[in-house]
């Protein structure tokens, strides 16, 4: 495992279903956390939640990706909260419309693109900045398998994952000099509030806890790109390597 | 507020009868708050499923899933009170608070059950002769209740709802929250004494001897063996250890549970894998293969725990699933157990070791199951006929005075647990002030009537 300095955290969008359960996998570790997202209320349980389970600092922070003017202040922020400069930054939040509604209605459409990429990119260049000029750090980022290919059940969100997963791909290449980790996520289908009650193949959804100590497991070992679970890998190969002709007839 | 909702197909833990049921699953409290408050269907929580039949099922309305709701909410190590959410499992306790020198007050012999699960069943453990059951380690819960919104409940405070929903079946409310009593400890290893007892008069002469003696008391008993052997079994008694005299390998990290993989039963083994033969087999082995011994230190896991290794052993029972039957009769109707085992061990309805145990007081709860005598549980595989042989059961029961346990239940006849249980007639009428438009309903409430 790598050993990040300091050891802390920023969760951003830290009550999603798998979130909660990744901020439980650093304060395993020990880390001291810093709880982001936009209920604030809600957060301070889960925060009570990891005191009490870890023993170690937890704090919480108002976040809205989706308010990119706040984002300039937002590393400041953490920094005071924790009291340095975060040894490393995740960001779960992550918004999935329903694609025929998307279809009729322009501004769903947006804010899924402003979401899940225009929000994260705000937020992760302003962290990037700060862990490029201290050489240090960590950063990783939901992204999502259906990024690897334009599907119509849900492209809207598959542009913007995919566009999150070239992003980040980009920036590892930027931060690799300065030592900076950053490891894209690629997670299959997990049984958290954004798939429930849709009808899933149900060996193939993976529950939030599990997929999180997969995660967690993968940032502190600094991986570049993991699918979680890791056989989404192979299943991705296989729909990626449909041919066109043959992909545009399909269902899947 | 309306929560998404999930059709999804459940049954108890003994998948006897699985149905499609609309289920939300809240993970916030606010959401939850706001759902309950303007939610128009009856509605049922459920837990970690661990209840054999249906009282956490509910086909006529909503069934909320409690596991989601987990946040532990503060804890006193003064005192070792806890105070989380219902939704908090068992499992989750140990994990965080052994390694701290606390234990779990009672326990089920799964730890794979929610708090809130655990005090709407009162559930008792190995230790019930001594301490009682869950509920009288639960200092107060917070109830939502449809006619009088959250209340808090304590044995002090509204404390008859507190013995309604004590053992309540999820009737009285939804537990959102609760307060309970870990049990301090000074390692995370049992003492146990083992013990095998040729027939069931051995068995219940050695309880009665020395069962004061153990904290944690429990017989696994041979119910196939007939005559002469009926109910022969291994008594495992114990108490917590002390870690300054565990062996050394052990005593230095005293609340160090030993690594163990997991097992899981990845599919539903054929209807067939588990016949009279081999479950025979499998019980004598059993009873040969166990030694008397004494002192045998054992982790808490491997002594309260022993199916918890194997990951969803219900598939064992194949497709059609099974039920648990579990039947406490009062100290002076041995002649009762006598007839229950006779009438198993000739039946050749295969089933695993039977558990034996012997009840100490009852507790308040109204509807909570334990009370001074003994109690049996075993499993029966779902099977032609089934029916018909767990009523002359019930029967059974009934003539010798004894009841059955809602937690297990998937057959019985309102008629039976009206006679059963003489406090239910109180419960209705707590529970139709709470609940006067009948909100709280499962398939289990509708099918024994509990609302009358
Ligand atoms: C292997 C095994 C061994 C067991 N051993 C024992 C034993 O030794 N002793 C014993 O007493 N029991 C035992 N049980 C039964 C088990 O302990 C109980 O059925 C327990 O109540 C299950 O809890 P659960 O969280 O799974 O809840 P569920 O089974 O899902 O629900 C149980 C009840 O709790 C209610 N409920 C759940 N959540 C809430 C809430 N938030 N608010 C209000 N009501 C709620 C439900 O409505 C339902 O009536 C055993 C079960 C298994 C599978
Ligand atoms: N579940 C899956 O099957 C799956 C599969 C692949 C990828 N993913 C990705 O994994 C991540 C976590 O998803 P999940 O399944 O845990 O979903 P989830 O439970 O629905 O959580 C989504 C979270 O994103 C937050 N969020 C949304 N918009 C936000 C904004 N503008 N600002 C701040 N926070 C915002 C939400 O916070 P609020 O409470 O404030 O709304 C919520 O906590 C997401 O990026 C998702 O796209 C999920």
């Amino acid at each position: 495992m790598t050993t990040f300095q300091p050891k802390s955290v920023v969760i951003l969008g830290a009550l999603s279903g798998v979130a909660r359960y990744i901020a439980d996998g650093f304060a395993r570790e020990g880390f001291a956390v810093a709880l982001a997202g936009r209920d604030l209320e809600e957060m301070e349980l889960l925060a009570a939640d990891l005191r009490e389970r870890h023993e170690v600092t937890c704090c919480c922070l108002k976040f809205d990706a989706l308010d990119i003017d706040s984002h300039a202040s937002f590393v400041q922020e953490t920094t005071e909260a924790l009291g340095a400069l975060p040894g490393g930054v995740v960001a779960c939040f992550g918004y999935m419309a329903d694609q025929t509604e998307a279809q009729r209605d322009f501004a769903l459409i947006r804010k899924t693109l402003d979401t899940n990429l225009t929000g994260a990119i705000s937020i992760l260049e302003r962290f990037a900045a700060a862990f490029e000029e201290r050489q240090s750090g960590f950063m990783a980022a939901l992204s999502s398998v259906a990024g690897d290919r334009g599907r119509k059940a849900n492209y809207f969100y598959g542009a913007a994952k995919a566009g999150l997963s070239a992003y980040l791909q980009g920036l590892r290449n930027r931060l690799h000099a300065s030592g900076v980790k950053v490891t894209t996520i690629k997670p299959g289908f997990m049984d958290t509030p954004m798939t429930y009650g849709m009808d899933l193949p149900g060996a193939l959804v993976a529950a939030p806890q599990s997929a999180a100590q997969a995660m967690t497991r993968a940032i502190l070992k600094g991986k570049n790109v993991v699918y979680v679970p890791f056989f989404w890998r192979y299943i991705m190969w296989i729909i990626r390597s449909i041919p066109e002709w043959q992909f545009k007839k399909m269902s899947i | 507020m309306t929560l998404p909702t999930a059709q999804t197909p459940i049954a108890g833990w003994g998948r006897y009868n699985p149905v499609v049921c609309s289920c939300v699953r809240p993970e916030r409290s606010n959401a939850l708050a706001a759902f309950l408050e303007t939610n128009g269907e009856p509605l049922v929580a459920r837990g970690l499923g661990r209840s054999y039949g249906d009282a956490s099922v509910n086909q006529e309305g909503l069934v909320v899933d409690f596991t989601r709701m987990n946040r532990i909410r503060a804890f006193d190590p003064e005192t070792g009170v806890l105070e989380c959410e219902g939704g908090v499992s068992l499992a989750d306790i140990l994990t965080v608070f052994v390694p701290r020198g606390f234990f779990l007050p009672v326990t089920p012999g799964t730890k794979y059950v929610t708090v809130a699960g655990a005090i709407a069943n009162d559930v008792h453990g190995k230790n019930h002769h001594c301490d009682g059951s869950f509920a009288q380690f639960v200092d107060s819960i917070e109830l939502w209740t449809p006619a009088r919104g959250v209340l808090t409940c304590s044995p002090t405070e509204n404390a008859d709802i507190f013995w309604a929903t004590a053992g309540g079946v999820g009737l009285t409310g939804v537990i959102l929250t609760a307060r309970l009593r870990l049990l301090s400890i000074d390692s995370a290893y049992v003492r146990v004494d083992y013990q095998r007892c040729a027939n069931l008069d051995a068995t219940l002469d050695a309880m009665a001897a020395s069962d004061q003696y153990y904290r944690y008391s429990v017989a696994w008993v041979d119910c196939l063996a007939q005559n002469a052997s009926l109910g022969r079994s291994v008594l495992m008694r114990g108490n917590h250890t002390l870690a300054n005299t565990l062996p050394e390998s052990k005593a230095s990290t005293p609340y160090r549970l030993p690594r163990r993989p997991g097992l899981t039963i990845p599919v539903d083994f054929p209807g067939c894998v588990l016949n009279h033969y081999s479950v025979k087999a499998f019980n004598t082995l059993f009873y040969a293969k166990n030694r008397d011994a004494r002192d045998v230190v054992v982790d808490y896991d491997k002594y309260f725990y022993p199916l918890d290794g194997i990951h969803q052993w219900n598939r064992m029972y194949g497709r059609k699933g099974f039920i648990q039957y579990q039947a406490t009769f009062p100290l002076e109707s041995r002649e009762g157990l006598v007839k229950l085992l006779e009438r198993l061990a000739g039946s050749g309805r295969a089933s695993f070791l039977a558990v034996l145990k012997c009840f100490g007081a009852a507790s308040p709860g109204l509807l909570s199951h334990p009370m001074p005598g003994y109690t049996l549980t075993l499993d029966i595989p779902n099977g032609l006929g089934l029916t018909a042989f767990v009523a002359s059961l019930d029967r059974l029961l009934l003539e010798y005075g004894g009841r059955l346990y809602l937690a297990k239940d998937a057959l019985a006849r309102p008629e039976a647990i009206e006679a059963m249980y003489p406090n239910l007639k109180t419960f209705r009428e707590i529970r139709a002030k709470l609940d006067p438009n009948r909100l709280l309903a499962s398939n289990l409430s509708r099918r024994l009537r509990l609302d009358g």
